[in-house]
């Protein structure tokens, strides 16, 4: 039973809430993987799960939002269900990572941090995601997927789409 | 999953247990796990240390910081407790060596902190990976639940009376910057990742206002191995002041991409063109990133210089994070540039003005510059608003951003000059208008 009555999340999540603040000197020290677990589950980082965590870890909303906007993984708008990010550095960008951006933009008809009508697909340019030496790389979700080509991106978003992915949200 | 690699030049100390389902704790202890830390129970903190200092590791996060004097630097008595923070934010570019140690061997992580924690009198180790490597996070969870599960950390550990440590593990949520030491231990505080001002160095007030030890997750990996073998040596495997071997990432263009491990002080071309298996495609190399993207950039002509600290520094570039990667005669260095450029850009934290101003303004300067827009005075003013950028931040993120910059301008100056005129290439790249607003 969570400590917050009211908790706008999952049982599990919120115990794992209750968990997290105990297991550091200071509160505040769970916040950054809260928002993440919290964004996981939610889709976003909403206004609700702002005030929810800064109610457990006795901040100000503001110190929330403060921190929220310095991550480059959190965001304030929903994604697609899977969040399709490729990676565009130095080591992906010597072996194709623009083509396979390029290739992404084209199958899912969408842009940079843009989402498919349907909800299903957003797709990201991300910096380096440490899959150098498997390059061309890029995540779904927090799946890695490594030494792309397009053939090999279509059949990954296939699986998505059919509900076949390794989602591991 | 990332392929497993393998060439004879290699000398597999840390990567020896790659491979062979070590991330389970029994056959991590079957291949001689936790011994390393129960002997550095019997013989006590001066003599691990001894041994670090002996073994001539010096930090695989970059700096090359030797390991067994930064441990000496942490006061014996303390009022306020000692942490290991154990750095698994791995971002720069190019770099993807602890990935792969998270992945086989996260027990050697383990270990390492608790060697750590030891050696300076710390109870508590924080292991944090980067927000992207969450299925390494479940692989490193495991590992220490399994290790609580056997009484080797919690309190009494191996049963011995009064020898407590705990493991706290968490990822961050995106953001290069944190991997510098005092902005990570801000973020684990649940801050915005800055950096903090030095003195007084993480060693005397670091995380939570107490003493702290932060080393990268390869170097913490590497002390089980050197406390099994014994400093001396392993110091033998190495170069001069470069003690033992490293992983080194070797990405790009080349046959053969994969993480080897090799002694410090190897030929870097023979890196490339036998361990690495050469250019793909039998083409010409152009050049090479040694050492992830904040490295300056090795002509063709500059290969053949050893992979170590000392000898990389004096050929005008640095070893830093061991992520080689290498670019044949087809990449754009002002692209390349760019590209580059566009990274710090996006990770600086804004935090000092001259890196937060020196990378939006290199960032729109070439990007100008390689839409066709450059004129001749831009290619002198890249170069002096990078060195102007120099040693003059809190942390080293815009040395990171200037150096490199400076190289590819000095080293390829022609490149940029060719694309004065109307003569640059014409394959479709970002356009000025989505660099820009992406900024924003």
């Amino acid at each position: 039973m969570s400590t917050v009555t009211d908790s706008i999340f999952l049982p599990a999540t919120a115990a794992r809430f209750d968990k997290l603040v105990t297991l550091y000197p200071v509160k505040r020290s769970a916040l950054v993987p809260m928002l993440l677990y919290a964004q996981d589950e939610v889709g976003y980082v909403s206004d609700a799960v702002v005030a929810e965590i800064a109610r457990r870890l006795d901040l100000l909303e503001l110190d929330v939002r403060g921190v929220l906007s310095y991550y480059s993984m959190l965001r304030t708008q929903p994604a697609g269900k899977f969040n399709v990010q490729v990676c565009t550095n130095i080591s992906c960008m010597v072996v194709g990572g623009y083509d396979i951006l390029d290739h992404c933009k084209a199958r899912l008809g969408i842009g940079h941090k843009e989402v498919t009508p349907d909800g299903q697909f957003s797709l990201e340019e991300v910096e380096c995601i440490g899959a150098c030496c498997w390059a061309p790389a890029m995540q779904v979700n927090y799946d890695f997927h490594d030494n792309l080509t397009p053939a090999k991106v279509d059949a990954i978003l296939d699986d998505y789409a059919a509900g076949r992915g390794l989602d591991v949200k | 999953m990332p392929e497993l690699v393998s060439h004879p030049d290699e000398v597999k100390v840390l990567s020896r247990r790659f491979g062979q389902g070590a991330a389970e704790i029994d056959k991590y202890m079957e291949l001689d796990g936790y011994k390393a830390v129960q002997r550095a129970i019997e013989q006590g903190p001066e003599w691990v240390i001894n041994e670090m200092k002996a073994s001539g590791l010096r930090g695989r996060g970059g700096a090359g910081f030797p390991t067994g004097m930064k441990w000496s630097f942490v006061p014996k008595t303390s009022e306020k407790p000692k942490y290991v923070l154990v750095n698994g934010d791995e971002s720069e570019p190019g770099t993807c060596k602890d990935h792969v140690i998270f992945l086989h061997d996260p027990h050697a992580i383990i270990e390492g902190t608790m060697i750590a924690g030891l050696a300076i009198g710390a109870k508590m180790g924080f292991i944090y990976l980067r927000g992207e490597y969450r299925y390494l996070l479940k692989i490193v969870e495991k590992a220490v639940a399994d290790a609580y599960a056997k009484g080797v950390l919690g309190k009494s550990i191996f049963g011995k009376e009064g020898v407590d440590f705990d493991i706290v593990t968490q990822t961050g949520a995106g953001a290069y910057e944190v991997g510098e030491e005092s902005a990570l231990m801000e973020s684990l505080e649940g801050k915005r990742g800055v950096p903090r001002i030095k003195p007084p160095f993480p060693a005397v007030v670091g995380l939570y206002g107490g003493p702290t030890v932060i080393n990268n997750a390869e170097t913490i990996a590497r002390a089980p191995h050197i406390l099994l073998m014994g400093g001396a040596e392993y110091a033998k495997i190495g170069s001069e002041r470069n003690g033992g071997t490293r992983l080194f990432g070797i990405s790009g263009m080349v046959e053969r991409p994969g993480i080897y491990e090799l002694p410090m002080g190897y030929n870097l071309k023979k890196a490339i063109y036998e361990v690495a298996g050469g250019v793909k495609g039998g083409k010409k190399l152009k050049a090479v990133v040694p050492g992830g993207s904040s490295c300056p950039v090795l002509t063709a002509d500059e290969l053949d210089v050893g992979l170590d600290f000392d000898q990389m520094g004096k050929a005008g570039t640095m070893l830093g994070s061991g992520g080689i990667v290498v670019l044949d005669e087809t990449v754009s260095m002002v692209e390349f540039a760019l590209r580059t450029i566009k990274f710090y850009q996006h990770e600086s934290c804004g935090w000092c003005v001259p890196c937060r101003e020196g990378t939006d303004w290199l960032k729109k300067t070439l990007t100008r510059f390689y839409n066709g827009g450059g004129n001749a005075k831009d290619i002198n003013n890249i170069q002096y608003l990078a060195e102007n950028m120099m040693g003059r931040t809190f942390c080293p993120l815009g040395d990171a951003a200037a150096m490199p910059t400076i190289a590819f301008v000095k080293k390829f100056r022609h490149e940029f000059e060719e694309y004065l005129g109307g003569t640059r290439t014409e394959k479709a790249f970002i356009t000025t208008d989505e660099l820009v607003g992406a900024a924003h």
